[in-house]
């Protein structure tokens, strides 16, 4: 048996991958409640997957089809509704789980150098995970992921000059039809959980590389020679060579990801599954936010629903788009809206990362763009009266106010001292 | 095995007329990938004209025919609607319909070929939701004006000619398609004089 380990070892070094990414790898031994989303997001990551799998079993993506293989999954499939409200929940715990994930890298400065590239991968994959919502909305082929469709593909009629034969290329036909279903289909299935997965193992790789940022912010690797280093914060653990550069390094106040922050993450698994299924057997419709009304409805291109709302998660957004009167410039600011945050390790322009060390501002501010992303999200769903147009525009302003503000005070921020250590 | 000298330049100049020749493959190869994304032949086929019968329409009646996939109304105007045309005309965007949002044969204040047969794609110009028909109550939505089409979605808001108000999201005018009468009472949704 040992023989077998080393001529595998020898060939594919798996257990040393294993303690370089698992049992030797240092984590921050502060890791509060906000750390528990990035493993929750690889949870539902592979419940989309497993569940999507099975349920590509049953469903028949053409538009004669689809609404009925819907109905067959929910009525006569065995446990079908239960793997399609699996699935329909989890694209909305996927975006619970990613938003708080977001703002945990917000609030802690995680995004700040030398982790720019890691939350560069985090939002492409914001970016991927976006599209996958979008195609899979469109699905069961009811009235909103037709009509839904329709408006957010009208976006791209925008652009000038090319608009209108970009979106007749992106339908592969005049108007939304089987053509547009099918390519969606497949995007969906395919091409886009690949390009997830892709993304995922890189934003994984990256964190490993430059290590695990804290709610203090500060390093944990330290120069060997630093005399500013306690000797009782040198970790006690074995950490791997990778992270302790050959002893030129030493670590301080860490752990061994594994087995530590997997059983702490097992504690944070234990109450999102408590949530997850309690949504999915007694509301899996998230009343009416999870899937609309309109779309237990065949897709009907002669009729527009009353009232057309995007899926909660993209109603911030939406809001936006809406907020601007000229269609062009509303997505250019939609899409600003998302640049905006990518840009977010260099908008911020202050040395410290957490946010219990940075100015009373600073948290205003923070504050504020929670307030504003949150009042968006919800006037995203609205319709749009005078009122909540004005309003959607305030929010949109100290949207993006939340990042000029940013740039202009991080350069010479009040801030208060850091520790040594981790707190 | 040579001995001779590693030529530099020319190493360089294969380097690059390798990478020319295969970046060319390259672009050819995505070809078929990114044209089978174009409407397929059969969609261009379904794509036709469509003719409607409104010979049995009512003053005020709105009718849908479906053209490329896309809701087309015919609404048989009354001459009240007719009249009423004028008198708003302030409050539109582009009264004299300069956008080409339609043929230059309905490029006129009821923008239609006769005065009374609206023709229109009923698809809201901000977005793509299809407007609902008011004849007689757009008066909730537009002070003083008696019937239009108000789109549900985000509240844009058009004359009976299709024209678009003022401080609305869309953008321009109700687009005209190409259409023209076979005879007194059968119009052809799609083509017209120019294009048939």
């Amino acid at each position: 048996m040992k023989n077998l380990m080393n001529w595998i070892e020898y060939r594919l070094p798996v257990v040393e991958k294993m303690k370089i990414h698992m049992t030797q790898y240092p984590a921050p031994k502060n890791f509060n409640f906000w750390y528990f989303f990035g493993s929750l997001a690889i949870v539902v990551l592979v419940n989309q997957i497993l569940t999507g799998i099975w349920l590509t079993m049953n469903y028949e993506p053409s538009a004669e089809g689809a609404f009925r293989s819907i109905e067959y999954i929910m009525r006569d499939v065995e446990y079908g509704w239960l793997l399609r409200y699996m699935h329909s929940t989890g694209a909305s715990a996927f975006f619970v789980v990613v938003y708080l994930h977001m703002l945990r890298g917000m609030m802690y400065g995680s995004y700040q150098k030398p982790r720019e590239l890691l939350w560069i991968f985090g939002m492409l994959i914001y970016l991927v995970l976006m599209a996958e919502a979008f195609m899979g909305y469109m699905l069961p082929w009811g009235q909103m992921s037709f009509w839904g469709a329709q408006v957010i593909i009208s976006i791209f009629g925008v652009i000038p000059f090319i608009g209108d034969d970009l979106t007749l290329w992106i339908r592969g036909d005049y108007v939304i039809s089987g053509a547009t279903l099918n390519r969606f289909f497949a995007l969906h299935v395919i091409a886009l959980p690949l390009v997830l997965v892709i993304l995922v193992f890189l934003h994984i790789m990256a964190l490993h590389e430059v290590g695990s940022n804290n709610p203090d912010g500060i390093d944990t690797k330290r120069d060997k020679d630093d005399s500013s280093v306690p000797a009782d914060a040198v970790s006690k653990f074995e950490f791997h060579d990778n992270f302790t550069k050959g002893g030129k390094k030493v670590i301080i106040d860490s752990i061994p990801f594994h087995p530590y922050y997997t059983v702490k993450d097992l504690v944070g698994l234990a109450g999102f599954l408590f949530l997850f299924a309690y949504v999915i057997f007694f509301m899996p419709e998230g009343g009416g936010y999870f899937l609309e009304a309109p779309n237990f409805e065949l897709a009907n291109p002669m009729k527009t629903p009353e009232h057309i709302a995007p899926v909660w998660y993209f109603t911030p957004f939406y809001a936006i788009l809406r907020a601007v009167p000229n269609p062009l410039f509303g997505a250019i600011a939609m899409f600003a809206a998302i640049l905006a945050l990518a840009l977010l390790p260099w908008i911020d322009r202050g040395k410290v990362r957490s946010i219990r060390y940075r100015c009373g501002l600073h948290k205003l501010n923070l504050v504020n763009f929670c307030i504003s992303f949150v009042a968006l999200g919800i006037l995203g769903v609205l319709p749009a009266t005078p009122l909540y147009t004005f309003l959607s525009q305030f929010f949109s302003f100290t949207y993006f106010g939340f990042f000029i503000l940013l740039w202009f005070y991080s350069k010479n921020e009040n801030t208060k001292p850091l520790p040594e250590r981790l707190t | 095995m040579s001995n001779a000298p590693v030529d530099h330049g020319r190493r360089r100049f294969l380097t690059i007329a390798t990478s020319v020749v295969g970046g060319v493959g390259a672009i050819g190869a995505a070809v078929p990938f990114i044209a089978s994304w174009s409407p397929s032949e059969r969609a261009r086929q379904a794509g036709a004209a469509v003719s409607a019968d409104v010979s049995k329409m009512e003053e005020g009646q709105l009718i849908r025919v479906e053209w490329r996939g896309k809701p087309v109304w015919i609404v048989k105007r009354t001459q009240e609607m007719i009249e009423q045309l004028p008198n708003h005309e302030n409050r539109l965007r582009d009264p004299e319909s300069k956008e080409l949002q339609q043929p230059v044969y309905a490029q006129n204040r009821h923008r239609s070929i006769r005065p009374e047969f609206f023709v229109a794609v009923g698809i809201c110009t901000h977005f793509g939701c299809s407007p609902t028909y008011m004849p007689n109550e757009f008066a909730s939505q537009a002070e003083g004006v008696r019937s239009g089409f108000f789109c549900p979605c985000h509240g844009s808001r058009f004359d009976i000619a299709g024209r678009v108000f003022q401080n609305v999201p869309a953008p321009t005018n109700l687009e005209v398609p190409p259409y023209m009468f076979t005879d007194e009472f059968t119009i052809l949704v799609g083509e017209d004089e120019e294009t048939a």
